[in-house]
């Protein structure tokens, strides 16, 4: 990314924490700043409009049930380009604040070849050398800036089919679909995996911050990182806490 | 916009039910025919659209050409294309009635997200309702034909309604009725066919027309305007009506296949989180608070039943 662009992001960075800082309790890491919890709120809130007025108008069987949200066929219509533009802004900002980070290193290809056993649970923790972001939410987050670019190229010929070939519009037509798949697809697992299927995840968008045990099972190298310590090591030593207190509470009976 | 109560309807745009009461009435299918080498081009079908339909007499454009305006508008469902051909070294002035086709198999129909705002009445008259219309303008890029037009004041789509009001009420359309030359027919499809190949018959034997002929496209199943050409070889030469009219296949295999198979899988995409959830579990942080002890059902059982 160009310097002037590093600096725009910075300075918007430095411009928000201006107005909000995030409470950090003892025990707990800082996971999303302020800036960044806003903004992941303003693309899902966006994200969440679009794809409901979008999916009214994507098929006959849903047409009747998602219509009214908006007002009727004629809302629904008249809105989700707007949503879908509030989404493209938004997500403009996260793009560069997440740019870095992002970034696809070796790391995370031994992350996706590893997705079966992460799927199915069979190891509970996280690679040792998973950061900040893993394998999946790296790709998660680039199939986001590619849909976004489709949606907004194939969004503008769609709104404006005035002034385009009517094979332009059919054509937009089937690529905004396909988005619209794609990004829905990874919308149900990010979802379940930042609710129901990983504990104490959400908080990490809403408070900002994440136990130290959190950080160490699911971005050990992360929690290396921020810490200076070793996440395994640590987790070692919890766990023979835990055991000390489970016998110290529980005498072995005779 | 005529009465949906007047005619038996056949189709329905993006509705996902039965059409109500479907086949239950004999209805034979109407045609407009137009002999184009009758036309004299005096645009009283023109103005009698303008006046049947209660549309403003607005604006034309002048394009050093005779005719009204470039193209149909969303208030002026009919016009005249003029077109100066030459042909064997003579001036030959091509006068074609430009307006909806009523195509048997209508793009705008398929095209149309909006449940109810397209209807094909079972006579074969495609009809725009614009109460239901959401004015995304996909009929636009659906029709071969560049006929729906949009009101940018109402947000709505308009196009000729073939006098459907009027045909459901016994009467031919109005620029039927105003035509003074004969040219323009209204009838069975049936009847209009026979008539129109008569025609064409007698222009490729008497008039030295070798190349007459019937447009009557089956791309599109056929269509409810037909026409009698001097060349049907090259209908582009009538202000560019396709030879070829189709619908694009975004809007015939993607959408009858391919969009319900994405939503197929959204919802089972759902149901696989769910079921991952209840089956597989939550990832803990390490160490969880308590030892867990996994236990097969069978052991559970015995367990109890140990117990007085």
């Amino acid at each position: 990314m160009s310097s002037s662009v590093e600096r725009f992001d910075e300075k918007a960075r430095r411009e928000f924490s201006r107005y909000r800082q995030t409470v950090v309790h003892r025990g707990e890491l800082l996971r999303h700043p302020v800036y960044t919890r806003v903004l992941h709120w303003c693309v899902a809130i966006s994200f969440i409009l679009s794809l409901l007025s979008g999916f009214a108008i994507y098929s006959p069987w849903l047409y009747r049930w998602l219509t009214p949200l908006f007002g009727g066929g004629p809302t629904a219509r008249l809105l989700h380009p707007w949503f879908g533009l509030f989404f493209d802004f938004f997500f403009l900002f996260q793009f560069l604040n997440w740019f870095a980070p992002m970034h696809w290193t070796r790391a995370d290809s031994r992350w996706l070849r590893t997705v079966k056993a992460y799927v199915t649970n069979k190891e509970a923790l996280a690679p040792e050398d998973t950061g900040f972001f893993n394998g999946g939410q790296k790709l998660y987050f680039w199939t986001i800036a590619g849909c976004a670019v489709f949606f907004l190229i194939t969004g503008i010929l769609m709104w404006f089919d005035n002034v385009v070939n009517r094979w332009v519009v059919a054509v937009s037509y089937v690529v905004h679909d396909l988005a619209a798949l794609a990004m829905l697809a990874g919308f149900i697992i990010h979802i379940y995996e930042g609710t129901a299927a990983q504990p104490g995840t959400f908080q990490a968008m809403t408070n900002g911050t994440v136990t130290r045990e959190w950080a160490w099972t699911h971005h050990p190298a992360w929690y290396a990182e921020v810490t200076g310590h070793d996440p395994r090591e640590d987790l070692e030593q919890a766990r023979r806490r835990q055991e000390t207190e489970h016998q110290t509470r529980e005498p072995s009976s005779p | 916009m005529s009465n949906p109560q007047t005619f038996q309807i056949q189709e329905i745009s993006a509705h996902p039910g039965t059409v109500p009461g479907q086949g239950t009435q004999r209805e034979e299918e109407v045609c407009k025919y137009i002999d184009v080498t009758t036309c004299i081009g005096c645009k009283a079908c023109e103005v009698a659209c303008v006046e049947w339909n209660d549309h403003p007499f607005r604006e034309t454009t002048f394009d050093d050409t005779y005719q009204t305006m470039p193209s149909t508008e969303w208030n002026y469902y009919n016009l005249i294309k003029f077109v100066e051909h030459e042909r064997d070294g003579n001036l030959m002035w091509l006068m074609r009635k430009d307006q909806c086709m009523h195509c048997e198999d209508p793009g705008c129909l398929r095209a149309c997200p909006a449940d109810g705002a397209i209807i094909k009445y079972q006579n074969g008259i495609v009809d725009f309702q614009q109460d239901n219309c959401i004015g995304c303008g996909y009929c636009i890029s659906g029709c071969p034909f560049d006929i729906p037009k949009f009101n940018p004041r109402t947000k709505k789509v308009f196009k000729c309604t073939l006098c459907s009001d009027r045909v459901g009420q016994g009467l031919e359309p109005a620029c039927i009725k105003a035509c003074p030359t004969g040219c323009l027919h209204f009838g069975t499809k049936d009847d209009m066919v026979q008539i129109a190949r008569r025609r064409a018959t007698q222009l490729q034997t008497e008039s030295g027309f070798a190349n007459a002929g019937v447009y009557d496209p089956q791309s599109v199943g056929g269509t409810h305007v037909i026409y009698v050409l001097h060349d049907i070889t090259q209908p582009e030469l009538y202000g560019g009506l396709p030879s070829n009219p189709t619908i694009p296949a975004s809007y015939t295999v993607w959408k009858w296949l391919a969009k319900p198979t994405g939503l197929l899988m959204a919802g089972l995409g759902l149901l696989a989180v769910f079921f991952h959830r209840v089956t597989v579990g939550p990832k803990v942080p390490q160490p969880e608070p308590e030892p867990v002890i996994t236990q097969h059902p069978d052991e559970v059982e015995a367990a109890r039943e140990e117990k007085p």
